[in-house]
């Protein structure tokens, strides 16, 4: 491979200075030598990363790991430094239509005037297209949606009225409304109720039934064994990934989340209680 | 009171101004941009001068191409000046627009040696001269403030209404309208558009100031009265009206109780919108603090009981 490159670099010199390995359409994320930075900061280095099909995987590691930022470089939210994300295959803006996401309850407002209709419709919005109204079918299919995360009955209530998890449920309905096979979620799990958080737990274990990929970015250590099947280990890099009862071991964790010693002894106390 | 023709035309300019105003205005205010306003409607003074210097006229075109351009400079000055300078937007808005009103202030002085283009206009504009600079459509005489307001009115609720799925989504989560295609810098960039157009339209007859106060007053009054972003647009829409016309009425009447002629009109309009936003921060049936205070004391809370009592 290295000598014919060489050698064939005189005679196809821009074919074979940037190899990009074609990812085969069943991979649903695929990202190579991705480096995100902030102000000339680096928050992502040298990512590589390889998420397999209809599983449901946990992103993990301690706050600044860049946890977020990884899933906003995939949705184009951010932009790469160097490197790509590729989704079943394509780049994102060819892809929109198999992806879903699930931002921080936190980054909207939620005094906003709109119920928790109105929002999950929104994840109608592309099926939609520019200039077309919500219309009766989505509006059916948002209620459904609303069903599924069993709170059909606050659909006419405005947002602000809402609970904490009652807030993610909508959102979650919402990522639903749009029907992907791919689901990026950002910390769904935080500050909610003991219910919504099985009931998250839940839906995530329906859609991975399904054949769909979950990606969720996760705090709590003590769950991650419980959760997931995949997890991947992130501190500015990817310190490891793979099935969770390979990846998720004290050495891998200790080089994640460095001398955080009462981090790691709840993990290990994690470790002994989850029977693997 | 004599009400005159006059009256009237004052009248529906105002409303038509305020109408036009409060409709990007509720999207200025749920987008916590409100003082972009403020900004876009200081900033646009050099798109004017500047329009005015190159083709010497007070036409309506140039001038809107002037004060268009310059209202999105205005935004996309403060969107690289927060990017690069690492400055929050408050204070990237107020180098931007400063500096662009000055410079507007300095072509103004610069040619108003020459014209009526007075900066005393500018700031509090002449909504009592517009029923005299008449354009004749179809045997009537019509205000040209009045088509000039009555377009932009007619352009802003066209493009509220076939983008307003859009301008939902843009406003509650940008990231997810940039997710799923609908390019939130776009429609950040065509809202300040509209703005700026609207500040112009809005300037000859109320001024740079008073304008700030259409733009945010009513759809702040409206989120006070309703939980939902139709209504808010229509009753932000009704307030504005309400203003104008009992801005109008005070403006000729009040004074004259305390012996003085009537004052201006523009200055009134923006005081009862003030009035009005004050009576629904008190009497708002879901928010206001009578019914507030009125619950409380349908309902008190547990512990309170004796005390109520007492008293």
């Amino acid at each position: 491979m290295h000598t014919e490159s060489l050698s064939g670099q005189a005679v196809f010199p821009a074919k074979h200075t940037e190899p990009r390995p074609e990812h085969p359409p069943e991979v649903p994320l695929a990202i190579h030598d991705l480096t995100v930075a902030y102000h000339r900061k680096p928050v992502l280095w040298d990512i590589e990363l390889n998420i397999p099909e209809g599983k449901l995987v946990g992103i993990v590691g301690p706050n600044g790991a860049g946890k977020s930022t990884l899933l906003k470089a995939c949705l184009d939210l951010v932009p790469r430094t160097s490197g790509w994300a590729h989704i079943y295959g394509v780049p994102y803006r060819k892809a929109r239509h198999r992806v879903a996401y699930v931002p921080q309850r936190e980054s909207v407002d939620w005094d906003f005037p709109v119920n928790a209709l109105d929002v999950v419709a929104m994840g109608a919005y592309r099926r939609l297209g520019w200039f077309r109204r919500v219309n009766k079918t989505e509006t059916k299919r948002a209620m459904e949606a609303l069903d599924q995360v069993g709170i059909a009955h606050l659909a006419h209530r405005q947002i602000s009225q809402l609970s904490g998890g009652q807030q993610q449920r909508v959102f979650l309905a919402r990522a639903l409304m749009q029907d992907a096979d791919l689901y990026l979620m950002d910390e769904p799990f935080a500050a909610v109720d003991a219910a919504t958080e099985q009931a998250i737990v839940d839906l995530l274990r329906r859609l991975s039934g399904e054949g769909k990929t979950c990606l969720v970015v996760h705090h709590d250590l003590a769950t991650v064994t419980s959760y997931f099947d995949w997890i991947v280990l992130i501190n500015m890099r990817i310190v490891a990934a793979g099935p969770t009862a390979e990846t998720f071991s004290r050495e891998n964790l200790q080089k994640t989340y460095g001398g955080k010693l009462s981090l790691l002894e709840k993990a290990a106390e994690a470790l002994r209680s989850t029977p693997r | 009171m004599n009400w005159t023709s006059f009256d009237t035309w004052i009248v529906v300019v105002g409303a038509l101004c305020a109408l036009a105003c409060a409709l990007p205005g509720c999207f200025l205010v749920l987008r916590k941009m409100s003082m972009m306003g403020d900004a876009i409607s200081h900033a646009v003074l050099p798109g004017l001068a500047i329009a005015f210097l190159v083709t010497g006229t007070r036409a309506s075109v140039p001038m809107f191409l002037g004060a268009a351009i310059a209202g999105l400079l205005t935004a996309l000055f403060t969107q690289w000046i927060m990017r690069f300078g690492n400055v929050d937007r408050g204070a990237a808005m107020g180098i931007v627009f400063t500096t662009l009103f000055a410079v507007g202030l300095l072509l103004i002085r610069r040619a108003a040696d020459h014209v009526d283009l007075d900066p005393g206009c500018v700031l509090y504009g002449a909504i009592e001269l517009t029923p005299l600079d008449t354009v004749s459509v179809g045997g009537l005489d019509i205000p040209r403030a009045a088509l000039v307001n009555g377009g932009v009115l007619l352009a802003n609720l066209l493009v509220l209404t076939l983008l307003y799925k859009e301008l939902k989504l843009s406003s509650f989560d940008p990231d997810l309208a940039d997710t799923l295609g609908y390019s939130s810098q776009f429609l950040h960039y065509l809202l300040m558009t509209l703005v700026a157009v609207t500040t112009v339209a809005a300037f000859e007859s109320v001024g740079s100031i008073i304008v700030i106060a259409m733009l945010i007053v009513p759809p702040a009054t409206a989120l006070l009265l309703t939980h939902r972003l139709l209504p808010m647009l229509l009753l932000s829409a009704a307030a504005a009206v309400l203003a104008a016309v009992t801005g109008h009425l005070g403006a000729i009447v009040v004074p004259r109780w305390f012996g003085f002629e009537s004052t201006t009109s523009s200055g009134m309009i923006a005081l009862a919108s003030g009035l009005i936003f004050l009576l629904a921060w008190l009497f708002s049936p879901s928010q206001g603090i009578v019914a507030r205070r009125f619950r409380r004391a349908l309902d008190p809370p547990p512990l309170s009981n004796t005390e109520t009592e007492t008293t």
